[in-house]
């Protein structure tokens, strides 16, 4: 259940920078960043008006409510200024994680198969979820595979959808980064909580892992692991900075 | 100036569950000919003569539409509706 042991105070892990966009509308960069700084790295605050990523060396896209969501969930700040230079940094292997809202613009961009609709029950759905762990990622990577993890879920718009041939596509290249266990919480395609790019470095997740970090707060700390996987994985790669 | 008119639907094989709400409601109200709902979008842009159609082509695809899971049409210079407006009274509008 648990992630691995963070190692804040670490000066490699420190020296990571994970840049988080604030777009109007976002409501989770805040706990994100937060999140970056328990799991012991170094947030840096990024903004959807400007081409500056700040050559951070990994960009989370927050939760939240882009640009009113209005037209589709996270399609208008997928036109955004600093989506132009996070897609570019993507596809030179910056890894990129979208949660919740950062999701469905990562699916609205074309760097993520599929789509984020309206749950098929029509409610607003605010739970602890259980999930499991289905790819190893540079995201997942401090967890064991198959592991499952309690993490809040909270979304009116998450449930995956695709054509039956872009979840196939999906499954078989083993691109499910994580499943919804003991109850779908939204009616996606196939219990999907979670895919990865092929690289598994632009990742995406319906729930909520930066809300389980603290036991104060949260449901569990489990969500810690997805930070410190990228920490960890920077830190050992010295991968390359975005522009 | 003219008045181009773009529709998206979600695809076929993709559930509309606003659709299927609506359709539900109408079960309710008593109009049981209704076999099924499926709900979309309506743009009306008005554009700059003459009318550039591969552009408009290229604004449903990439902006108005999200082709994974929808489809769209464009139709340049439509007739307008025959009864535009609602031939309800407004009071029964507002209410």
């Amino acid at each position: 259940m648990t992630a691995a042991v963070p190692r804040p105070g670490s000066d490699d892990l420190a020296q990571v920078r994970v840049g988080i966009v604030t777009f109007p509308g976002s409501l989770d960069d805040g706990d994100a960043a937060r999140a970056v700084r328990l799991a012991g790295g170094s947030p840096v605050a990024l903004w959807h008006g400007t081409h500056d990523l700040d050559s951070v060396d990994a960009v989370i896209l927050p939760g939240g409510f882009s640009y009113g969501d209005y037209l589709r969930a996270g399609a208008i700040a997928s036109f955004s200024p600093i989506m132009r230079e996070v897609i570019d940094a993507a596809k030179r292997g910056v890894p990129v994680l979208g949660i919740c809202n950062g999701f469905q613009v990562l699916c609205e961009s074309g760097l993520l198969p599929g789509a984020l609709t309206r749950n098929a029950h029509l409610h607003f759905r605010n739970r602890d979820q259980r999930l499991r762990i289905a790819a190893r990622t540079a995201w997942t990577a401090d967890f064991a595979e198959g592991v499952e993890i309690v993490v809040p879920v909270k979304n009116g718009e998450g449930r995956y959808v695709g054509t039956v041939e872009t979840l196939d596509a999906v499954e078989a290249e083993g691109r499910v980064l994580a499943r919804y266990v003991g109850g779908n919480p939204n009616g996606s395609a196939r219990d999907i909580a979670g895919v990865t790019d092929p690289t598994g470095r632009i990742v995406g997740l319906m729930p909520h892992p930066e809300h389980a970090v603290e036991e104060l707060t949260g449901p569990s700390t489990d969500g810690l692991g997805f930070f410190t996987s990228i920490l960890v994985s920077i830190s050992r790669t010295g991968a390359g900075r975005a522009a | 100036m003219t008045r181009v008119v773009v529709e998206v639907m979600l695809k076929p094989e993709i559930s509309d569950p606003q659709g299927q709400a609506v359709h539900g409601a109408l079960t309710r109200l008593g109009h049981r000919g209704v076999q099924g709902v499926r709900q979309g979008k309506r743009f009306e842009l008005e554009v700059s003569d003459p009318v550039d159609e591969l552009a408009i082509q290229q604004i449903a695809d990439t902006l108005l539409a999200n082709p994974v899971i929808e489809d769209f049409t464009v139709q340049v210079d439509p007739p307008a509706p025959a009864n535009a407006r609602s031939p309800l009274p407004p009071d029964r509008l507002t209410s």
